[in-house]
């Protein structure tokens, strides 16, 4: 958290407030916790600071919360730092999280990362000239069975091939949102090409 | 009471006793880092690694309560592999730049290593750096060399009560920093450098100016406020390089304000070191001889009541007893040790001290204060009364001028009335006093540096006797001094005798021409524009607003620089011990006032140090109980009488600076600039000079 505006290279803004709207469902948050732990509301605040902010969160947000709160500014930024899914610069409008754990890796997750910087000319953790589109890698994603994974926005792409990339970015360039889930066509964490067991089942269960 | 055995040997322990605390009763060293015994355990170093019977692995000794029939190892092969890996670990990230670190011989890192690091790294990557912070004007920081101990966090959040400084970022890329870039906003905050168990918080004042090694350790006494703290003061040749804190659980445990420990750079500037006489208008360097005879010409002659004297802050207690013995011989009985202009009744011991004792604190499940901003006119007992907050099940509440205090409490008035309506009980606080089991009631100066402090003191004193203060059992009912020397001169009788003129009494006199000579023993922070055309004889070590006026300056020596007596404000006598000898031709200040009476032709009865004490222990018993608290009768004090409802305002307006040797600190300086606007005072100004 030292000195955000050189170690970055951006602008901190110098205010931030609440949208009204906001501002309810915070006080609904808050209300979930018990009277004296309301600092519990800390990451989920956060996260609306953050969606309000076009994905990402200034020091004057995480301040925010610290006031909404009653708690020490410290004990906010230790929250905001210590959590990757909390942006500490701008992103891009589309913020795409390419999956590089180990079974996405096997699974060709370089590829993937590859066929982005080819298709958006920006490198990890680069945003494109328009602010439209920022690049990412993370740690797992938690959605192994379905490697490689790439997450945008607040939906899963999953089974991605490098050849997904192309339509999924210029649907999303033509302010579409692309089917989220699996690429080719499975359901939820099913074996490809459908289920091999109890097949009967989980068609009648399903249906 | 759980029964263990550690290394083959059996012991019996408190319930909730951790196996390093029980290791630690048998004697047994366990290394550690994180665990402090004061502060919380997080158990995030693994150093203190033992082995326990029927455990898969080595466990942290800090964090596992003893339990009934454990068997534990701590000096096996499994042991001493785990801690060489936790060694081998913590040291892949730190600098080797021991030689040109501070910490350098008292570092913890630097000790255990020898006992469980490896003679090379295995280590091929890079080393990680780390920015340094800024953390204020106290500390240095060399954060790559940081291992993420968190006991500052833990000091700064739990003692100090000032949540700054926090650990972010995780994993590899951990870091601790305050609250971005930002000056630590605590008068606690040199104890973060004493807590860093390696050189990655150091002290800023102290920073490449000496090894420990080469410093000569002389256990002395704090008399920057009157609190009295324990500490360690640490010269090469005749400087003062640092001050550390001392243990004492009864006063400041183990903690140091930043005042006390860092001011000592003001041993060292605007000193006093050769009698001066002021002739034609102007101050004139002379011998002792010739300061001597001019100030037994002045007094030649001159009738007793013509003649006053004035204590000051810092002022230790043989002293004032040897010039209340010499004012005696003068024929005057206008002295006064409260310079500064406090009025309450010093007839009844419990009606000046602080009885309960500061520990008492921690007994105490409500407490009243009254007239007085702890923090900053007692940072210790601030910290104290804060620790009892953190133990759950007490109420504060405050009379008088609302500041951040470090933990919550109610202010219920600002001024004396408010004590009138608790005496009868018409005071919406009162119903929680009455159900207290041992109420606390904390007057500061703020409530007696005022006209009506005589009264204020008997409505407090009330207060203390419908609530049941001054039981056999418990004694609640405290005052809370301001300056070290104020109860030693009381317990002394450095005040108005038969007939004579107190504070206020003097400086009236003197403006009036009543008075022709007065004689300043430190006294710094009087009106010095009301001594008039008073002849003054400066007795002290600092050229500050005393010695500017003056006609005289007897050059004395600063509470490092003698063996002297200082009464804190529990009334426990404790001694000052020479740490380095004073400048120039300085001497103690018992031996000029001695000097200075055979001058007059009225030779003090005494030649050495013991012979003085030796007579104060005769006249005030007190004295003979070094280190101890005597406790206090009690019999009614103060004054009933009218009451001035005007709120009550803390004598301290910048902690920072409260008397001759703080005002001549650079460091506090700094301070000031960078903090007193940041902990609640105010801001000071910027004038031309400033870059």
């Amino acid at each position: 958290m030292s000195a955000p505006a050189s170690d970055h290279g951006h602008q901190e803004p110098t205010s931030f407030a609440f949208t009204q709207e906001n501002l309810e469902l915070a006080k609904r948050i808050i209300a979930k916790y018990p009277e004296g732990k309301q600092a519990s509301a800390c990451m989920p605040l956060l996260d609306v600071a953050q969606r309000q902010h076009g994905g990402w969160l200034p020091r004057v947000a995480m301040d925010a919360v610290a006031e909404l709160l009653g708690m020490p500014r410290i004990r906010v930024y230790e929250v905001a730092t210590f959590y990757t899914m909390y942006n500490k610069n701008p992103v891009g409008r589309h913020h795409i999280q390419v999956c590089t754990t180990t079974p996405c890796w096997l699974r060709g997750s370089d590829d993937i990362v590859h066929a982005c910087k080819n298709k958006l000319g920006i490198g990890l953790g680069e945003t494109t000239a328009d602010g439209q589109f920022t690049l990412g890698e993370v740690e797992c994603s938690g959605a192994c069975v379905n490697a490689p994974v790439v997450q945008i926005g607040d939906d899963y792409y999953e089974d991605v091939a490098p050849e997904h990339i192309d339509g999924i970015v210029e649907a999303l360039k033509r302010g579409e949102t692309p089917k989220p889930g699996s690429q080719i066509g499975r359901r939820s964490s099913e074996p490809v090409g459908g289920p091999t067991t109890l097949a009967a089942f989980t068609t009648q269960a399903d249906d | 009471m759980p029964k263990l055995t550690i290394d083959g040997i059996e012991i019996e322990v408190e319930a909730g006793t951790s196996i390093l605390q029980a290791c630690e009763q048998l004697g047994i060293e366990i290394p550690r880092f994180c665990y402090h015994e004061r502060l919380s355990v997080p158990a995030n170093c693994r150093m203190c690694l033992v082995e326990m019977e029927r455990a898969p692995k080595p466990v942290a000794s800090c964090a596992m309560p003893c339990g009934d029939g454990m068997v534990v190892k701590t000096n096996s092969e499994t042991v001493l592999k785990a801690r060489k890996g936790v060694m081998e670990f913590l040291l892949i990230n730190h600098p080797l730049d021991c030689p040109i670190c501070d910490q350098g011989g008292e570092c913890d890192l630097q000790d255990q290593a020898m006992a469980y690091g490896f003679d090379r790294g295995r280590y091929g990557e890079n080393k990680r750096a780390v920015h340094d912070k800024y953390m204020g004007p106290t500390i240095q920081t060399a954060m790559t060399r940081c291992i993420h101990c968190t006991r500052c966090v833990r000091f700064i959040n739990e003692v100090a009560g000032v949540p700054d400084v926090g650990a972010v970022n995780r994993g590899e890329h951990m870091e601790i920093t305050t609250f971005v870039e930002k000056a630590i906003g605590s008068e606690l905050s040199g104890n973060l450098a004493d807590v860093c168990p390696v050189g990655a918080l150091l002290h800023k004042p102290y920073s490449f100016t000496a090894r420990p090694w080469e410093l000569r350790k002389t256990e002395s006494v704090d008399v920057l406020d009157a609190v009295g703290c324990n500490i360690r003061v640490d010269t090469r040749g005749s400087e003062v390089m640092r001050v550390l804190p001392r243990v004492n659980d009864d006063i400041n445990e183990e903690w140091l304000n930043d005042k006390s420990r860092y001011a000592y750079d003001g041993l060292k500037r605007q000193r006093l070191d050769r009698p001066y006489v002021r002739k034609n208008g102007k101050l004139v360097a002379v011998s002792w001889q010739e300061a001597f005879a001019t100030v037994a010409a002045k007094v030649k002659g001159l009738p007793g009541n013509r003649i006053a004297a004035i204590s000051g802050d810092l002022a230790d207690v043989e002293s004032q007893f040897a010039l209340k013995e010499l004012m005696g011989r003068l024929g005057s009985a206008n002295l006064d040790c409260r310079q500064d202009g406090a009025r309450f009744d010093t007839s009844v011991r419990a009606g000046y001290l602080f009885n309960s004792g500061i520990a008492g604190i921690e007994k105490a499940d409500v407490i009243l204060l009254v007239g007085t901003n702890p923090r900053w006119e007692a940072t210790l007992v601030n910290a104290r009364i804060r620790k009892r907050y953190l133990a759950g099940g007490v109420k504060i509440a405050l009379i008088g001028e609302q500041k951040d205090l470090t933990y919550p409490y109610a202010h219920i008035g600002t001024g004396p009335d408010a004590l009138q309506q608790l005496s009868d009980g018409t005071h919406a606080f009162a119903e929680t006093l009455r159900n207290a089991k041992n109420p606390m009631l904390i007057v500061g100066m703020g409530a007696f540096q005022r006209a009506d402090g005589l009264a204020v003191q008997a409505a407090a004193r009330v207060v203390g006797e419908v609530y049941g203060m001054f039981r056999d059992d418990w004694a609640g009912f405290n005052v809370l001094h301001t300056a070290a020397a104020r109860v030693g001169g009381i317990e002394a009788g450095f005040l108005p005798g038969e007939g004579g003129r107190d504070i206020h009494g003097i400086l009236d006199g003197a403006s009036k021409g009543e008075i022709d000579v007065v004689y300043l023993l430190g006294a710094d922070e009087i009106d010095t524009a009301r001594l008039g055309k008073a002849f003054v004889v400066y007795q002290g070590h600092h050229g500050d607003a005393g010695a500017h006026r003056a006609d005289v300056i007897l050059p004395g020596a600063a509470y490092t620089e003698k063996n002297a007596v200082y009464v804190n404000t529990e009334g426990r006598p404790q001694l000052a011990r020479l740490a380095a000898f004073p400048p120039g031709e300085a001497r103690e200040d018992w031996k000029i006032v001695r000097a200075l009476s055979e001058a007059v032709g009225a030779t003090l009865p005494y030649d050495t140090q013991t012979q003085l004490r030796q007579r104060l222990m005769g006249v005030n018993p007190i004295f003979a109980a070094v280190n101890a608290m005597t406790p206090a009768a009690w019999a009614p004090f103060g004054v009933q009488g009218a009451v001035d409802p005007a709120p009550f305002v803390s004598p301290v307006t910048n902690f920072y600076m409260t008397d001759p040797i703080s005002r001549a600190s650079v460091t506090m300086a700094n301070c000031t600039e960078a903090l007193a606007g940041a902990v609640g005072g105010p801001a000071q100004e910027r004038t031309g000079t400033h870059g």
